[in-house]
């Protein structure tokens, strides 16, 4: 994003009802960032609903699968030991270790998959585009790339009228 | 949005966002007081008792410890027990209350996940000094070897290493992930440029757009959904090392929830134990309330009275199942000698949690606090009850015995401590003991006066 406009507001609930005000008007806005989790924010900005979820699911599946066949291949194939008379492929034994790992790979899987998802990470080149956001501002971002300096003007107008503080122009 | 006229608020002072920021904050600037000195040198001290401790029973062996023949397990598997019941409290707050919907976890989970981290590295230190050649401990973990032998997986003894590094690693991220924002929120707050470069490497370069709060919940709700079910394996994983055996006084089907339920007992009167110290010694009294401290208290009553009837249970058992040696065993715990450690255990555990039934003494800081440690007390000897009086007299009246600990086995548990205090002074002065933007979701539904912007 070479070309944005950024204008804050201070409430959610402002930020809420600003929002709708300028997408009414045709104004795609390209980001929001807020010190909190606002809800319904994902609504306006037309967020898909994240599918994250799925790959908890492959981890664990992945999980149970390496936890369950690796005890068994270890005690039925390559060192069967008895143990205090039990059978060998004991399945009731294998469940605790099973569980664990389920669980294990579904929570790393997933939280992996999220920090590459949203680019984070240590050492992360993400900009900060106001130091305020992860304190008391509602910061919304609007890209400009294809907009003409007219336009630009139309946009502006748009967000004083829809409540937004400190619009701008960052090129 | 709806403010509820009957609730109790969560966050009290009528706070603004940026308030919520600095006040949270505060703690982390600056110098730190003499308190904290003071009490980092008590726990660096203790930490050094505890290192002698290590030296001796690495140096001159295990020889150094109060076990026998007939007692091979005592103080060190009652604190591996008792370090893992407190770690449960933090990732119960944050993820079976999240689950629940209960707001009021948002001031207390950040430091509660942390104290459960260190509480699991106390724990784990146990079974690992145990061993006696601590430097061999790695043989637990299933690696191909020159020897092309595997772990037992039959044995409940390597089901809890699987259950302790798992929760330890799932809460682990469950608590980072948590803290990104709120580190994001330090690096932006941030003076110096040293601080600034350090919290932004940590912060993972959290911008705190909406894509990454949308998902940020998502991660938070389907990692509160794993650690759920893990919070309560762990626990009963580690029952199973009694349970399995055929000792009388362990060889129970009850274990699993009993010792689910004095976990979670045990890891609020921990939690209780320090939150009244730190929102004091913080001043974090506004967003620490005695709502809090009361909404912990009623957990307290519920599992306390949980605990109470499996004690109760127990000895039922022992008298219905018609069994002699689990009859004696039982008996044996009431009225042998080690009756006095029994009877400690039930004043603690069944007794005084019941006292926060009376409102006046759940909201009184300085009664709670005794409470609390009162808990603390009896569940170390609940462990020390079912782990030395079941072993202490077997099956063979010859091989009947005492058990006393020695010097290097208390320092060993004063260490654990040492250990503890040590590494959560450090978090309180490194990271944001209450979660930021978590408390800000809450702020508007849970205030005690309509919220004032400040406007520059």
């Amino acid at each position: 994003m070479n070309k944005y406009l950024t204008a804050y507001y201070n409430d959610e609930e402002d930020l809420l009802e600003g929002l709708n005000k300028i997408q009414s008007e045709g104004i795609k806005v390209t980001d929001v960032l807020t010190p909190f989790p606002v809800h319904g924010l994902d609504k306006v900005i037309g967020l898909r609903r994240s599918r994250l979820s799925v790959i908890a699911f492959i981890g664990g599946a992945l999980g149970t699968l390496i936890g369950f066949f690796f005890q068994a291949w270890v005690f039925t194939v390559d060192y069967p030991l008895a143990f205090g008379g039990k059978p060998f492929f004991a399945v009731p034994s294998f469940m605790p270790v099973t569980f664990e790992m389920a669980v294990l790979l579904a929570a790393y899987a997933i939280v992996f998959a999220y920090l590459i998802h949203n680019n984070l990470g240590p050492g992360s080149k993400n900009i900060i585009y106001d130091e305020r956001i992860t304190d008391d501002r509602f910061l919304i971002l609007i890209s400009l790339e294809d907009k003409a300096d007219d336009q630009i003007k139309e946009v502006e107008t748009v967000l004083e009228n829809a409540g937004a503080l400190g619009i701008t122009l960052k090129v | 949005m709806y403010v509820s006229p009957i609730r109790e608020p969560l966050v009290r002072g009528g706070k603004t966002y940026s308030q919520i920021t600095k006040d949270i904050l505060a703690p982390m600037a600056g110098r730190p007081s003499v308190y904290w000195y003071i009490g980092i040198s008590l726990s660096v001290a203790a930490l050094l008792f505890g290192a002698w401790a290590i030296y001796m029973t690495v140096y001159v062996g295990i020889g150094t410890w109060g076990l026998n023949k007939t007692i091979g397990w005592a103080w060190d598997i009652t604190n591996f027990v008792w370090w893992v019941g407190i770690g449960h409290a933090g990732t119960f707050i944050s993820a079976i209350l999240l689950l629940f919907r209960q707001r009021w976890r948002t001031s207390i989970n950040r430091s509660a996940e942390a104290m459960t981290l260190i509480a699991i590295m106390c724990a784990g230190f146990f079974p690992l000094i145990h061993m006696g050649r601590i430097l061999l401990g790695f043989f637990i973990f299933p690696y191909p070897n020159t020897r092309s032998l595997w772990v037992n997986f039959n044995s409940p003894l390597l089901w809890d290493v699987f259950a302790i590094t798992t929760y330890f690693l799932v809460s682990l991220i469950f608590w980072y992930v948590g803290l990104i924002p709120d580190i994001a929120t330090v690096r932006d707050k941030a003076k110096s440029k040293i601080r600034k470069a350090i919290y932004k490497f940590l912060s993972f370069g959290w911008t705190g757009s909406v894509r990454q709060w949308t998902r940020h919940e998502t991660v938070s709700l389907i990692l509160a959904g794993l650690a759920a079910p893990l919070v309560l394996s762990v626990h009963t994983i580690v029952s199973f090392d009694f349970a399995t055996s055929v000792i009388p006084g362990w060889h129970t089907t009850i274990f699993p929830p009993y010792f689910v339920s004095g976990a979670v007992f045990s890891g609020f009167a921990m939690v209780l134990t320090l939150l009244i110290v730190a929102r004091k010694a913080l001043n974090l009294e506004e967003y620490i309330t005695k709502i809090h401290i009361e909404s912990m208290t009623k957990v307290i009553i519920l599992t306390g009275s949980i605990v109470g009837i499996a004690y109760i249970t127990e000895f039922f058992i022992a008298w219905y199942s018609g069994v002699e040696y689990e009859q004696y065993a039982f008996l044996n715990r009431a009225f042998g000698p080690y009756a006095w450690a029994y009877w400690i255990m039930m004043t603690c555990n069944v007794i005084t949690p019941q006292l926060f039934w009376i409102k006046k003494i759940r909201t009184n800081m300085l009664v709670v606090f005794i409470i609390s440690i009162f808990v603390n007390i009896g569940m170390w000897f609940e462990r020390f009850v079912i782990i030395v009086t079941s072993l202490h007299r077997d099956y063979l009246p010859s091989s009947w015995a005492m058990y006393k600990p020695t010097i290097t086995e208390v320092g060993l548990y004063v260490g654990t401590f040492g250990l503890f205090f040590t590494l959560f002074l450090l978090f309180i002065r490194a990271f944001p003991v209450v979660a930021i933007a978590e408390i800000k979701t809450v702020l508007k539904a849970s205030t005690d006066k309509p919220m004032q912007q400040d406007h520059e």
